[in-house]
C-alpha cells in the first residue's frame, strides 16, 4: 500500500510556476499521484495541491527542494488526518436496459448527479472525500465505465478546536 | 525616463556594477549590443558561447561577484547549458542574458527560436522571460540578487528582440522592492544558536574530530573563521577539490584532499574521525565513496545555507543551516568562551599522533622517470608549482590533470584554484582562465589542462590573444583521455576502447602559434624549467607549454567507484604498509 502525502504549496501566479514544479519531482525521481492548481485567496498566488507517493524521509528532501524554487512561498504537509480533502468525479458509464435503472440508484445513494442521458449511457458527477469517490468508481466499473475525469484532490487544514470555537463566536 | 528595452537592459547591467560581459553578437540579441558601445562595460568577444559562460564562471571563481554572459537566442543559448549547469552544480554566481525571438514569434518554431527557459530550468537557480519592457529592471536585480546571495547559482534572463527594441519606462527598483518581489525567497543566513551551542559541545567531547571544509566556506568568504576555528581547537583540516585553498596546505593541520583522488590521510581521518564538521560540503559521493560505509562512528555537524542539503545524503546529528562565516565565527566566540571559563576538553593527544603518523608513512607519492623515458606529470606540475609567482591562480580542466594539479599544488590563499567539481567538465580551463584573468589582471594565472580537454575549447585562445588576456597554458599531454584509460586499465582488463587520441595530431605548438600565443614543447626533463621560466616572462599575449608526459601515469590514490574509503588503492610503493591506515 503506497503511502500518500499531501502537500499543499503556496506559490507565486507567475508563467512556468506549475512546470518549474513538476520538472523538480521529475528531476529528483519522484511520482506525483494527483495535481490540482487554481489562485489561492491572495491575488498573485496560487495553490497547488500535489499528493505524492513516497516514504517520510524522501518526503523532506523533495519539501526542502521545492521550498528552493524561488516562486515557492509556502509548503505544508497535510496529514490526512488533520485535514479537509475533497475530489470531483465525472463518469460517462453505459446505461442500458436493466443496467440503465440500477445506475441511477447508485447515483442516488452516493448523492452524485447525472448530468446527461443518452439512449445508452449516462454521465454522472460525484464530489466528496477522494475514499468515496474510490468506493463510487469501483462500482460503477461493473456496468462499464466508458470515460472517466477525476480532478485530483484539493486539501485545507482542518479547523482546530480554537479555530473552530473562533469560528463559532465570529470574531 | 524613457529608453529602448536594449538601453535599459545595459544601464541596469551598470547601476549592478557589472566591469565586463562575456558575449558573441547574433539576430535576437543585436539591439543590445548597439548601446553597449557607449557603456562602460568591457565586452569580451568570445568564439563559442560556452566559452563565455565558462569565462563568466571563472571571473566570479576569482571576485565573488557574478560573471555575466551575454548571448542570443537558439543554438547560442543551447550552447551556455553547459556553463549554467557547471554553475549550479558549484554554486558558482553568474547571470545569463539571452536574446530571444520576438513576443509575436514565441511558439512559432521561428528561426533561432528555442524554450531556454524550459531548457534552462534545471540548470539555473532561477530564471525568467522577460514580456515587458519595464519589467526589465528589476528582472536583472532580481537575477543579480538571486545569484549573489544564499546558495550562490546560476540566474537567466531572456528577453524577447521587440521586448529590446521597444520603449520602456525607467525605475531603478530599491533594494526593498527586490525583496518584496521575491516573496518565497528568504534565505537563512543565521545560525540556530541553540544548535551552534550543541556543536560547540560536540566539538570539546569529541577525540577524533575532523573539520570536513567544502566549497561553502569560499562562497560565504569564511576562511579566515575557519582558519580561527582550526587553530582554536587542534582540529585537522580536510579541504574539499571545491575547497582547495579555503586553508593554508602549508598549515600545520591541513591535510589536503580527501576522496577519490585524495591523500591516504585525509581519507583515512575522516573515515576514523569520531566527529565531522561539515562546513559548506555536501557529502559528494566523490567524498563518501560508498556512503553506508562513509566514516561509520563519526557523529556530523552540518553547517550549510541550503536547508536541503541537511540530510540530503548523511543525516546530521547537529544541522545548522546558516552561512558559514557566521556559523564559524560563532563557533569560536562560543568556544573560546567555554574554553575560558574553563570547559573540559577531551583528549585528542592519541588521534594526533595517529594522523601525524599516517602523514609521515602515507606522503602523495610517484615513481620518477627513468632516464630517457616520458616526463612524469606529477614532475611537470611540481616545477610548476615551485616557479610559480606568489598569489598565481590555477584553473583546471577535468581528470587525470585535474586531481594531479589538486594533489601536488600548495595552495596558500582562498580563490587561487578554479575548476569544475560537480558537473565535471572537460574544457573548463582555457575559458576559466580568461574569466580569471579578467577577474584579477594582477594574478598569473596557469590553466592546467590535458590533450582532451583542450582540443574541446582551446578556440578560446584566440579570443584571449586577440583581447590581450595572457593567460597561460600547461598542457599535460598523454595522448589519452588519461582518465577514462586508467579506469580501462584499472577495472576494464585493459581493454581499451576509444580512449587514444594521437600525441601530434593536432600539431599543439603550431595551433597555439595559429591562435596568436607563443607554442613551447617541452619532452624531457631538464627543458621543464627553462620552459615554465620562459612562460611566466611573458605578459603580452598567452602561452602554451605542451609537456609530452607518460601516457601510462595513473592518479593514486584512488578510491573505486562505488566502494568503501576503506578499499583506497594506494600508489605501488606504499601498498604493502596499507595495514598501517586501520
Amino acid at each position: 500500500m503506497p503511502t500518500h502525502h499531501i502537500l499543499s504549496v503556496l506559490v507565486q501566479n507567475r508563467p512556468g510556476v506549475l512546470a518549474r514544479v513538476a520538472s523538480l519531482f521529475a528531476r529528483r525521481g519522484y511520482n506525483i499521484y494527483s495535481l490540482a492548481v487554481a489562485p489561492a485567496e491572495d491575488e498573485g498566488r496560487s495553490r497547488i495541491t500535489i499528493v505524492v507517493d513516497v516514504e517520510s524521509a524522501p518526503l523532506e528532501q523533495i519539501t526542502k527542494q521545492l521550498f528552493k524554487l524561488v516562486e515557492v512561498i509556502k509548503i505544508s504537509e497535510l496529514d490526512p488526518r488533520r485535514a479537509v480533502e475533497r475530489e470531483l468525479l465525472l463518469a460517462t458509464v453505459r446505461a442500458d436496459g436493466t443496467g440503465r435503472g440500477q445506475v441511477v440508484e447508485l447515483a442516488t445513494i452516493f448523492e452524485a448527479k447525472i448530468l446527461a442521458v443518452g439512449v445508452e449511457a449516462l454521465t454522472v458527477s460525484l464530489e466528496g472525500h477522494p475514499d468515496k469517490l474510490d468506493d463510487f468508481e469501483e462500482l460503477l466499473q461493473s456496468y462499464g465505465i466508458v470515460e472517466l475525469q477525476r480532478t485530483g484532490r484539493v486539501a485545507l487544514p482542518k479547523l482546530d478546536r480554537q479555530a473552530r470555537l473562533r469560528a463559532v463566536k465570529g470574531s | 525616463m524613457k529608453l529602448t528595452g536594449a538601453q535599459a537592459l545595459i544601464k541596469a547591467l551598470e547601476q549592478e556594477s557589472v566591469e565586463v560581459v562575456f558575449g558573441l553578437p547574433g539576430g535576437c540579441i543585436l539591439p543590445a549590443y548597439d548601446p553597449l558601445l557607449e557603456s562602460t562595460i568591457r565586452h569580451i568577444l568570445v568564439r563559442h558561447e560556452q566559452g563565455a559562460g565558462h569565462m563568466a564562471e571563472g571571473y566570479a571563481h576569482v571576485t565573488g561577484r557574478p560573471g555575466v554572459a551575454l548571448v542570443t537566442s537558439g543554438p547560442a543559448a543551447t550552447n551556455l547549458v553547459t556553463p549554467l549547469m557547471d554553475a549550479y552544480m558549484d554554486s558558482i554566481p553568474m547571470v545569463a542574458i539571452t536574446g530571444q525571438v520576438p513576443t509575436t514569434a514565441i511558439g512559432s518554431d521561428a528561426f533561432q527560436e528555442c524554450d531556454t527557459v524550459g531548457i534552462t530550468r534545471s540548470a539555473t537557480k532561477h530564471n525568467e522571460l522577460v514580456m515587458n519592457g519595464d519589467d526589465l529592471p528589476l528582472a536583472i536585480r532580481q537575477a543579480f540578487h538571486l545569484a549573489s546571495t544564499g546558495r550562490p547559482g546560476p540566474v537567466l534572463v531572456d528577453v524577447p528582440k521587440d521586448v529590446l527594441v521597444a520603449p520602456m519606462t525607467w525605475h531603478w527598483p530599491t533594494d526593498d522592492e527586490v525583496v518584496a518581489s521575491l516573496p518565497g525567497y528568504r534565505p537563512n543566513t543565521k545560525g540556530h544558536a541553540r544548535m551552534i551551542k550543541a556543536a560547540a559541545a560536540l566539538i570539546l567531547a569529541a577525540e577524533r574530530p575532523v573539520l570536513y571544509v567544502g566549497g561553502g566556506v569560499l562562497k560565504a568568504r569564511a576562511a579566515e573563521e575557519v582558519r580561527q576555528l582550526a587553530e582554536l581547537t587542534g582540529i585537522h583540516v580536510v579541504t574539499t577539490l571545491m575547497a582547495r585553498g579555503a586553508f593554508p596546505d602549508d598549515h600545520p593541520l591541513a591535510l589536503g584532499m580527501p576522496g577519490m583522488h585524495g591523500n591516504a590521510t585525509a581519507v583515512t581521518a575522516m573515515q576514523r574521525s569520531d566527529l565531522l564538521i561539515a562546513l559548506g560540503a555536501r557529502f559528494d559521493d566523490r567524498i563518501t565513496g560508498k556512503v553506508d560505509s562513509f566514516a561509520p562512528e563519526a557523529k556530523v555537524i552540518h553547517v550549510d545555507i541550503d536547508p536541503a542539503e541537511q540530510g540530503k545524503v548523511r543525516r546530521p546529528d547537529v544541522p545548522i543551516v546558516g552561512d558559514c562565516k557566521h556559523v564559524a565565527g560563532e563557533l569560536v566566540r562560543i568556544i573560546g568562551e567555554l574554553l575560558d571559563g574553563g570547559a573540559a576538553r577531551a583528549d585528542t593527544s592519541a588521534w594526533r599522533s595517529r594522523v601525524s603518523g599516517w602523514r609521515e608513512q602515507f606522503p602523495l607519492t610517484y615513481e620518477p622517470s627513468e632516464p630517457g623515458h616520458a616526463l612524469k606529470p606529477q614532475f611537470c606540475l611540481e616545477k610548476l608549482r615551485d616557479a610559480a609567482p606568489e598569489g598565481t591562480i590555477l584553473t583546471s580542466g577535468v581528470g587525470q590533470h585535474q586531481m594531479w594539479a589538486s594533489q601536488y599544488w600548495n595552495f596558500t590563499e582562498p580563490y587561487t584554484w578554479v575548476n569544475s567539481g560537480g558537473l565535471g567538465t572537460m574544457g573548463f580551463s582555457i575559458p576559466a582562465a580568461i574569466g580569471a584573468k579578467v577577474g584579477r589582471p594582477d594574478r598569473t594565472v596557469w590553466a592546467v589542462d590535458g590533450d582532451g580537454c583542450f582540443q574541446m575549447t582551446a578556440q578560446e585562445l584566440v579570443t584571449a590573444s586577440v583581447e590581450r588576456i595572457p593567460i597561460k597554458v600547461a598542457l599535460l599531454n598523454n595522448s589519452y583521455l588519461g582518465m577514462v584509460r586508467q579506469w580501462q586499465e584499472m577495472f576494464y582488463d585493459e581493454r581499451y576502447s576509444e580512449v587514444y587520441l594521437s600525441p601530434d595530431t593536432p600539431d599543439y605548438v603550431r595551433w597555439a602559434e595559429a591562435m596568436g600565443c607563443v607554442g613551447i614543447r617541452v619532452e624531457s626533463p631538464e627543458e621543464v624549467e627553462p620552459a615554465i621560466e620562459k612562460a611566466n616572462s611573458i605578459n603580452d599575449r598567452p602561452v602554451v607549454v605542451e609537456f609530452r608526459v607518460d601516457s601510462g601515469e595513473k592518479v593514486f590514490p584512488m578510491v573505486p567507484a562505488g566502494q568503501s574509503n576503506d578499499a583506497l588503492v594506494l600508489p605501488p610503493s606504499q601498498s604493502d604498509r596499507k595495514a598501517a591506515l586501520s
